[in-house]
């Protein structure tokens, strides 16, 4: 057995090499931004009035439910100031960690660069038990650090260290399942995107569970990011729940290596079958959407998904509300209509950002197609450098719309089958086109990057990440508004219910364009480089 | 605008690859430092040198993949960098390390880069996937290194070109396969196509070449036929004589000199040639084999004075005069 993991020690100290920079930076910034919103909070509700105030607001508000979840004790103000970080930071982390463990296993794998490791004194499970030492070290690091971080800035011990346990739990669930992923499929992006869908879905039962009358419902029960939830930190710091993420973790890794040991290096479950002999594509554009397809399949099913959940639970809002107060409040926002509106305006609004995920993963194969010396081959036939950019770029415009209209669709087809009301339909694809832009202008700043600065193409992920959280919690951290407007999806039109500005939409098409033109220029004036 | 070119050979014409002063650095580091390169068409040119010497990246220079820092180049009359796609309708590349879409079959990547190429002769493809033994129907990431250079090797050879850029192409094939492509080569010349050939195995360029070209440090350091290049060198010399003259080691031109009982060996530069073989004479000539320099010699005579030159540039001695 002991030779099995040889080289652990060895592999572990290579991924920290390797993520010096990476690891430490998420970490501060993770602990960062649960201090700094809990600091704010206090200042922003002085008394203990206005505090339950808030928190019976946001209780009573079905959409804010269903992207943040409920707060348990009102009168807790850790409950309040962190219920923006509980399930949505927890699925920031849970991404962070597929993308470490992929990253350490199969990406390394498929690169053939492993084959390199495995030649020397290395046991077959090192690679696998060196990145889930890696990926679950810093899970837990980083709940300790978020634990200090929020001790630090005056909530109680017992909450603290009950949230940074449940971020951490978090990590390492998604730690684990991407292990399990990883083993799978031979390509790393395939796993990625495997191990990132069970985010998405555990993302979205729990929304389903938080929205179910007296929640959590059993929907909750079913998601890792709703074990999260349910540790209940500031209210109540249920740390029995720990035990649940804990158990799923002690069944997944088994199961990896189990998987790992019966199969070759480099290989994935499924055996190779032989292929057509002769090819049918005929240009880089075809090539391009070949690569690309499977990717783009993947995201519709998962968007497609959750759009009809989530659509199907928006006309719940109304049964929500129950106390008067929060009935007038309702009537001043345009009655029943009105706050279903805003529940499924969030709802396209989320999507938005999603799919402007895809967009960078999308774009981003220029680089990597580059760096495996694709491009190489590709531009040393009488393919143009420009034709070569645009085919990826072309594909990634078409998903991000294809994936838009669709979801629209989606919530609409989920919403319109709860209620009855098929026309909702219309509306619905109407305001997630509306969405397009900026996603666009999104893809678009990942060819200005592959144009000037390709090896920075990756940190556009980090530029994504800022923009999601500005949009969060720019308002609540006072943060000035022209670093606000910084971020594309601030002047995304909220729809349905919110007003159509067509000029911001013209604008973000302008910028969009004006980007892609950059990167154009620059790719076609630098050198082709791995 | 291929058939004008090719029917109208200007002046500069006669050369496939006219490469003048190249210099390439990247950031801070001078990669190449003024490569002279000329090809002439319908030639089979080796481009030899070490790991690291600037061979791909002249090559990718000519492909239009990077951007010179300085000098000229013309491929088939026209410039890699403005002309890249009208460039490439006429040239195939088959690079050193092949990397291959790992989820298409060898056979759907063939055809792909023939069409991007613009020409695919179907009944080349056909022999030459016979000729190589390439199952087309396996996925990319099944096949092995040199299964990956047959495929890129196939489609460059099943396409109508002028001009075979070939980057190490017989690095992971096996002794048979590298026959095959010897083959292929002597026919591409027979059918008056230009082929640069780069490699750092020197029996390849001794059976396929016209001419070589060695590239050292980022400068070709000579270029020629083998003919000339041996001209240049030393040859060994091994002679048995009766009596062993005493003032063999003062001629001109000798070098490395042993003696073992009558057996007399050096290495002789051309110019002292004739007074030692005339001293050996004198002395009572039982046997005499005088060997030219292979092109191995050649190339580590080469190596070995840019591992001198390090030694030199490491600690400066006062005074060099060369």
């Amino acid at each position: 057995m002991s030779r099995e993991f040889a080289g652990t020690g060895a592999l572990v100290r290579l991924a920290l090499r390797r993520d010096r920079w990476l690891l430490p930076l998420w970490l501060g910034l993770f602990a960062l931004m649960a201090s700094s919103s809990a600091s704010a909070t206090k200042s922003l509700y002085p008394t203990q009035a206005s505090r339950t105030a808030a928190a019976n607001v946001i209780n009573a508000t079905a959409a804010l439910v269903a992207l943040y979840g409920r707060i348990y004790d009102p009168t807790s103000l850790g409950a309040i100031a962190l219920i923006k970080l509980t399930a949505f930071g927890a699925s920031l982390i849970a991404v962070l960690m597929v993308f470490v463990v992929i990253r350490h296993t199969r990406a390394e794998e498929e690169t053939g660069r492993l084959e390199l490791v495995a030649a020397g004194v290395v046991g077959r499970a090192a690679p696998l038990a060196a990145a889930l030492i890696v990926a679950h070290g810093a899970s837990a690091a980083l709940g300790l650090f978020t634990a200090i971080a929020l001790r630090a800035v005056g909530l109680p011990l017992d909450g603290s260290l009950a949230f940074g346990l449940s971020w951490a739990l978090t990590g390492i669930s998604f730690a684990s399942i991407a292990a399990v992923t990883a083993q799978l499929t031979t390509g790393s992006r395939a796993a990625r995107g495997l191990a990132l869908s069970s985010v998405g879905l555990a993302y979205a039962l729990r929304a389903v569970g938080d929205l179910a009358e007296r929640g959590p419902g059993w929907a909750s029960w079913l998601s890792p990011i709703g074990w999260s939830q349910q540790i209940r930190p500031f209210a109540g710091d249920r740390w029995w729940i720990a035990g649940l993420p804990v158990a799923l973790a002690a069944v997944l890794t088994p199961v990896a290596f189990v998987l790992r040991s019966h199969r070759d290096l480099g290989s994935g479950l499924m055996a190779d079958r032989p292929g057509p002999s002769r090819g049918t594509l005929g240009d880089a554009l075809g090539l391009a959407w070949r690569l690309q397809r499977g990717m783009l399949a993947a995201w519709l099913v998962g968007c497609i998904a959750m759009a009809i959940v989530l659509g199907a639970v928006a006309h719940n809002v109304v049964g929500l509300l129950t106390s008067p107060q929060i009935r007038r409040f309702m009537a001043a926002l345009g009655g029943a209509r009105g706050l279903i509106d805003g529940f499924l305006s969030a709802e396209v609004g989320i999507f938005g950002t999603i799919v402007a995920s895809y967009g960078v993963a999308a774009c981003a194969r220029l680089r990597s197609e580059e760096v495996a010396g694709h491009v190489e081959l590709l531009s040393s036939t009488a393919t143009t450098r420009a034709r070569v950019a645009a085919s990826h770029f072309g594909v990634t415009l078409s998903g991000i719309a294809v994936l838009l209209v669709c979801t629209g669709a989606a919530i609409g087809v989920g919403h319109g089958l709860a209620t009855g009301d098929l026309r909702q339909v219309g509306r619905l694809v109407g305001a997630a086109v509306a969405q397009i832009p900026a996603a666009w202008v999104i893809a678009s700043g990942v060819l200005v990057l592959f144009g000037w600065t390709p090896r920075a193409v990756p940190s556009a992920w980090g530029i994504l990440v800022v923009f999601i959280v500005l949009g969060e919690f720019g308002v609540l951290w006072r943060l000035p508004k022209w670093l606000m407007d910084a971020s594309p999806f601030a002047h995304s039109p909220r729809l349905p219910g919110g007003a159509l500005h067509v000029r911001s939409i013209v604008g973000l098409l302008a910028v969009s364009a004006g980007l892609a033109a950059a990167g154009f220029v620059g790719w076609r004036r630098r050198d082709v480089i791995g | 605008m291929a058939s004008d070119a090719a029917g109208t050979p200007s002046a500069g014409d006669s050369e496939a690859i006219d490469v003048r002063g190249l210099v390439k650095r990247f950031g801070r580091a001078t990669v190449l430092n003024g490569v002279d390169l000329h090809v002439r068409r319908g030639e089979v040119h080796a481009f030899l040198g070490p790991n690291g010497a600037g061979k791909t990246t002249t090559l990718r220079l000519l492909l239009g993949l990077l951007r010179s820092s300085g000098g000229s180049m013309r491929v088939l009359g026209l410039d890699p960098w403005a002309d890249q796609s009208q460039l490439h309708r006429r040239l195939a590349y088959v690079p050193g390390d092949v990397a291959l879409w790992p989820n298409l079959t060898g056979g759907e990547v063939i055809d792909l880069l023939g069409r991007l190429r613009g020409s695919l002769n179907e009944k080349r493809r056909a022999e030459m996937i016979e000729r190589f033994a390439l199952d087309p129907t396996k996925h990319a990431r099944t096949y092995s290194k040199g299964n990956r250079q047959k495929v890129a090797l196939i489609s460059a050879l099943a396409s109508d070109v002028e001009l075979f850029l070939l980057d190490e192409p017989t690095s992971g094939l096996d002794p048979l396969m590298e026959a095959t492509f010897r083959e292929c080569v002597k026919e591409l010349r027979s059918a008056g196509k230009t082929v640069l050939l780069s490699s750092h195995i020197l029996s390849e360029a001794e059976a396929l070449c016209d001419r070589v070209s060695i590239i050292r440090a980022g400068v070709v350091v000579e270029t020629g036929t083998l003919e000339e290049l041996r001209h240049l060198t030393r040859s060994t010399v091994t002679a048995v004589v009766e009596r062993v003259p005493s003032d063999l080691a003062s001629i001109e031109g000798v070098h490395g000199l042993t003696l073992a009982g009558q057996r007399v060996t050096a290495h002789v530069d051309p110019a002292g040639l004739n007074a030692f073989v005339a001293a050996l004479s004198a002395a009572g000539l039982r046997s005499l084999v005088c060997q030219p320099p292979t092109l191995e010699e050649l190339f580590l005579r080469h190596y070995q004075q840019q591992a001198r030159g390090n030694a030199k540039r490491e600690h400066p001695t006062p005074g060099q005069a060369k």
